[in-house]
């Protein structure tokens, strides 16, 4: 039996009917377009997958998409939305150079978004702990770390001219 | 790409509707909290339920409860990361939010449980070893009523726990630690604690005068379940925890446990491992102990 969910996705609103065994990487991959969201390992362990659920990064390939009746979700799309002004950890991991094949970088922004948003001045072993669960075999993660603390700092400063 | 079998899901309200539902679909039905283990074993196929009931609409099933009277109580469905941040559980129970921490990733821990990791029942679950060092109690919800368990007689085998038919675990709560007590948990995996526990140590102890006086130690993926090593305990209990002891009690500890050679380590290895685990472990909860 299908079960109408509805939620939100990177600010719009959704109703979808979806099996129980979709997951929620299916039903934004394949129902929404959403393919910035990738699918690695679809076991929990490489975060490429990774989008933020109610405020929590979490593996999207474990998460069965009839739960998230009434949830609010982002994902990569959603750092920018109208497509012409980067978010600042976009700007940053261009900056530093942290991608190379691509494949982990919007699960990596994702992670570091979720870390960002609670820590703005993490120390770089909070960095590391943070993407512990997202696999890069390109970077040997240095790159990401820098860009990571890089776009700590520019999103201070954007909040501290804001509330200046 | 591994796609889930086809199954049916089940949002029950109440523990008792859930319960219900666990009766009514017998061996074909499994409870899912977090679901971190449960998707994934349905996606490798070693298990095809075909009814999936999900605990987390269960309303105060996620609650994280302290009172310096009864002490810590984690509902089924609280989150490994909640539990790793509760500043009650930083405050008494460290140990305990260290065990949390260490689970798994960021995503895991945002999604996973403690009580879901007691009840797959791995031998490595890294927050089994210190709450049964600290002495927890499941508390258990089934069709013929409600039933405490003392963890320590939870755990059956890998994989297999002491639940019956349609009961569900509602609770892990732990006691208020005495004065003078400390606990802690050390573990070794091949990268960093991401990957699955190869060997852990648990262990709890009061200190009176710098001597140990009540000791539990535990002792995870050396065995199908984690064991207590209680010739250990006993070669410090009343003794003062010199670096002699402290080899001998974590020596006595090794032959105690039964490891095995498999993927994460060999038994050899583990059986080196186990010794400087258990010796460090005691110590750092006898300091710990000192501190309070």
């Amino acid at each position: 039996m299908k079960h109408v969910i509805t939620l939100n996705v990177n600010g719009d609103p959704y109703a979808i009917a979806v099996n129980p065994w979709q997951t929620l990487n299916e039903v934004l991959r394949e129902n929404l377009n959403l393919t910035g969201v990738k699918l690695g390992c679809g076991e929990g362990d490489c975060g490429a997958c990774t989008v933020i659920v109610d405020g929590r990064a979490v593996s999207s390939c474990l998460s069965l998409a009839v739960e998230m009746e009434g949830k609010k979700i982002l994902t990569a799309e959603g750092l920018a939305p109208t497509g012409e002004t980067l978010h600042p950890i976009q700007e940053a991991f261009i900056d530093k150079g942290a991608i190379q094949c691509g494949f982990c970088t919007c699960g990596m922004e994702m992670s570091a978004l979720h870390l960002l948003t609670k820590n703005p001045s993490p120390t770089e072993s909070e960095i590391r702990e943070s993407i512990a669960g997202n696999l890069c075999r390109c970077t040997g993660y240095t790159k990401i770390v820098e860009a990571i603390g890089a776009a700590g700092e520019k999103m201070r400063e954007s909040s501290e001219r804001k509330s200046s | 790409m591994k796609r889930l079998s086809h199954f049916e899901y089940r949002v029950p309200k109440t523990v008792e509707e859930a319960i219900e539902l666990l009766e009514s679909g017998g061996p074909d039905a499994r409870l899912m909290a977090g679901g971190t283990d449960l998707i994934m074993k349905m996606k490798l196929g070693a298990i095809s339920p075909k009814f999936v009931i999900s605990l987390k609409k269960i309303s105060g099933l996620d609650a994280i409860a302290f009172s310096e009277k009864t002490g810590l109580t984690i509902g089924a469905t609280a989150l490994l990361a909640d539990v790793a941040t509760h500043p009650d559980i930083l405050k008494h129970y460290p140990a305990v939010a260290e065990a949390a921490r260490g689970t798994a990733n960021v995503q895991v821990r945002n999604m996973g449980t403690v009580v879901g990791n007691l009840c797959n029942a791995s031998p490595a679950a890294d927050n089994a070893p210190t709450l049964l060092a600290m002495g927890a109690t499941v508390h258990i919800l089934g069709a013929g009523g409600k039933r405490d368990l003392p963890l320590d007689q939870f755990f059956q085998g890998p994989g297999r726990t002491a639940l019956q038919g349609a009961e569900i675990v509602t609770a892990v709560s732990v006691p208020v630690p005495p004065p003078a007590s400390g606990a802690a948990y050390l573990s070794l995996s091949a990268r960093g604690k991401l990957d699955c526990t190869a060997v852990g140590a648990a262990a709890f102890v009061t200190m009176q005068n710098d001597v140990c006086g009540d000791l539990r130690l535990y002792i995870a993926a050396c065995g199908p379940t984690p064991l207590r090593a209680p010739g250990a305990e006993e070669i410090l209990r009343g003794k003062a925890p010199t670096d002699d002891l402290l080899e001998m009690a974590g020596r006595q500890a090794c032959a105690e446990a039964s490891p095995i050679t498999d993927l994460r380590a060999s038994a050899d290895y583990r059986t080196k491992i186990i010794a400087v685990l258990a010796s460090r472990a005691i110590k750092a909860a006898g300091k710990r102990a000192l501190e309070r």
